[in-house]
């Protein structure tokens, strides 16, 4: 009988020592942790995509609570997340428009001349980085689909030899664009009626060698805008999304169709 | 009794029969002569000639920009067409001297006077290979004057003359031992005079006994210079292989040839060295070799540098009738480089243009099916490596892995892995696709 008395006094003691412990190292080592980090956790979409520059949602949420990044940093959340955002941080989410990649060339099978068979590893960065494309031009699509391998919601398609984006699918990520190594896809804001479907930084004349659907730098359509909207920069136009109007004036004049409607 | 050898490697099909029998002749192009302004590893040069000006046959028209960097002469005498991007037909645009050729060939003063190699200080031979714009004509294109200025020349121990032509149909290096020998061994004679320590080696394949022959007659009597036969098997020219079997040392992995007191260099490059410092006759032209199964008169060519692939071909016959064209490679069919257009110069460091009626890459790919992991790639691989690893890495772009577990860096894009893959995977390509990834990325 003493036995249990003593057993179950020394098991009560201990528990006792080690909950008082507990209790101690709790207060003392208490880590402080922002509740607004994780209510704002639940506001991001959760596919961890890297669009925003965080390694994920985690660490976005951490970096929007240590006012690290803007409350409108995540690209695929948009205007409705960044709302949310903005109020449990309590400021405002300000005005980001909605952005949709775009491939700035229109060089498919039927426009652009092929320079030679190209037999291999099916990646575009493999065939810039060999120097090797299957297309005359230095500027265009390869069309070996590595943007589409890279989007993560399968926004991006190649069609034809030439990418193309379904922009109800793309969420702005961004991460075409790094990974094209020709440079060809842009975020265009969703209110841009007009695009330049072309980067050829080539003169007139050996655009037309290399494909018959590419800007030759005329810069008609610069003299065309009203607005002041187009500039010839290295022999290809490009529009100022901020100052377009979408008057159509340009496609109309482009003797190339290279300007067209998104 | 065979000869040695390193580990790995394949015996692909020589057909160096083809180009070997015709007498070998000098070709003198009629057409424009271009000359890209990188013709060696390193910085492209710097133009010193513009458009309208005339030059002569010999003559420097670009210069050295740096110290890894070489100089570019003109093999003709002419006018400067213009100065421009072209497109080239191995890929990529590059700055190129246009030269109007007047098919006078008429020498720039100077070029062509004797000196007696005794009479040569060290400065002197360092001087007048970097002058003539001596680069490694087996194919790398390494300025010649920057490999022979190592930091200790004291501790140089080997000159290895590389006569060992290993891949499949190209025969000018064959040729040209058996016709300068001479020039080639006082080529040694001047090096060794650079380094005081080192001994003389020849290591030529034993499928080319007359070259070997012709050698050894002339090294009679030569002291510290020998001809040493070595197993005809491919790659045994790659520099790391033919180290290992000349003085059984082996480069570790990131290990530069001087480190283990050897220097390596091709037959034809020892040749130019004793042209540019005796003869005082600037990198002008090569043996290039016009070979493969489509062409109609196979043979070796003394060509000049800057002539276009269009009239080299047609001084070979041109294409066999009937025949289509599938490939044309500058070089062998192993580490060739794909033209995409016959309409492009040759260049120092191209020694072949191998023209193929069938696309062996095509079939491949036809063929292709997944890695079966035979470990065949990794017994062949000359340099130990595990190509099918790396490919695993490489497809994944587990750059890190490729670069640091698996050394893929100092892959030598030998082909050998591709050749023996029997699941047909187009493994060096991979490969060499992956390293310039992963120097496009440190670059940044």
């Amino acid at each position: 009988m003493q036995s249990i008395i003593i057993a179950t006094t020394a098991v009560a003691v201990i528990g006792l020592l080690i909950g008082l412990l507990l209790i101690t190292v709790d207060k003392k080592f208490k880590v402080e942790v922002d509740e607004r980090e994780a209510a704002v956790r639940e506001c991001l979409p959760g596919n961890n995509c890297g669009g925003c520059g965080y390694a994920g949602c985690d660490a976005m949420a951490s970096a929007i609570v240590n006012e690290e990044a803007p409350v409108n940093g995540c690209p695929v959340g948009g205007a409705p997340v960044a709302e949310k955002i903005a109020r449990i941080m309590g400021v405002d989410a300000g005005e980001a428009e909605k952005v949709a990649a775009f491939v700035k060339c229109s060089g498919d099978c039927e426009n652009a001349a092929s320079r030679c068979h190209y037999v291999g590893i099916h990646d575009c960065a493999s065939a810039v980085a060999s120097g090797l494309s299957p297309w005359i031009c230095d500027y265009g699509c390869i069309g070996f689909g590595t943007c589409a391998a890279a989007c993560p919601f399968g926004a991006i398609s190649v069609h034809n030899g030439v990418a193309s984006v379904d922009r109800s699918k793309c969420m702005a990520c961004g991460k075409c664009v790094a990974a094209c190594p020709r440079h060809l896809i842009e975020l265009v804001p969703d209110s841009a009626v007009y695009a330049v479907r072309c980067s050829s930084r080539d003169r007139g004349a050996a655009v037309k060698k290399a494909c018959s659907a590419g800007c030759i730098g005329c810069k008609l359509c610069m003299k065309q805008c009203e607005f002041g909207a187009i500039e010839v920069i290295d022999n290809v136009a490009r529009i100022d999304y901020s100052k377009c109007t979408g008057c159509g004036k340009c496609a109309e004049k482009c003797p190339v169709g290279v300007i067209k409607k998104k | 009794m065979s000869h040695k050898t390193f580990r790995g490697g394949v015996h692909p099909d020589g057909h160096k029969e083809l180009s070997k029998g015709t007498p070998v002749e000098a070709f003198l192009p009629k057409g424009d002569m271009v000359f890209p302004l990188s013709q060696h590893i390193g910085k492209p040069a710097k133009p010193i000639v513009k458009k309208g000006d005339s030059v002569l046959a010999g003559q420097l028209i670009a210069e050295a920009d740096g110290f890894v960097s070489a100089n570019i002469v003109s093999s003709c005498s002419g006018t400067v067409k213009a100065v421009e991007e072209r497109h080239l037909g191995t890929g990529g645009r590059a700055m190129c001297i246009v030269i109007e050729n007047d098919g006078q060939f008429t020498p720039a003063p100077g070029v062509g006077v004797e000196r007696d190699p005794d009479s040569l200080s060290n400065e002197e031979i360092l001087a007048a290979i970097k002058a003539a714009g001596i680069v490694g004509l087996g194919g790398a294109g390494f300025p010649t004057h920057v490999k022979l200025a190592p930091r200790n020349p004291e501790d140089i121990e080997y000159i290895i003359a590389n006569g060992s032509e290993c891949e499949p149909y190209i025969t000018c290096d064959d040729q040209l031992m058996q016709r300068e020998a001479k020039g080639i061994v006082t080529g040694i004679k001047l090096l060794m005079q650079l380094f005081p320590n080192a001994v003389g080696v020849i290591a030529v394949e034993d499928n080319k006994p007359e070259a070997i022959e012709t050698l050894k007659g002339v090294c009679n009597g030569e002291k510290g210079i020998t001809v040493m036969p070595v197993m005809a098997k491919y790659p045994e020219g790659g520099e790391r292989s033919l180290i290992g079997v000349v003085t059984g040392r082996q480069l570790r992995f990131g290990q530069l040839p001087a480190e283990l007191g050897c220097v390596v260099c091709n037959v034809a490059s020892l040749n130019a060295i004793y042209r540019a410092a005796c003869k005082s006759e600037p990198l002008m032209e090569r043996l290039f070799t016009v070979s493969g199964d489509a062409v109609a008169s196979p043979r070796t060519m003394s060509v000049r540098i800057g002539t276009s692939c269009t009239e080299v071909l047609e001084a070979a016959g041109g294409i066999k009738p009937g025949v289509e064209v599938k490939k044309a490679v500058f070089g062998g069919p192993m580490m060739g480089v794909p033209l995409t257009t016959l309409d492009t110069p040759v260049c120092k460091n191209n020694n072949a243009l191998t023209v193929l009626a069938e696309d062996e890459v095509e079939l491949a790919e036809e063929q292709m099916t997944a890695c079966i992991r035979c470990g065949r790639c990794g017994q062949v691989c000359p340099i130990g490596l595990v190509p099918q690893m790396m490919a695993e890495a490489a497809e994944r772009k587990d750059f890190e892995r490729y670069e640091k577990k698996l050394y893929g860096l100092d892959c030598i894009a030998c082909g050998t892995c591709t050749y023996i893959c029997p699941a047909k995977r187009p493994l060096m390509q991979l490969f060499k696709q992956t390293k310039a990834a992963i120097m496009a990325s440190k670059r940044k």
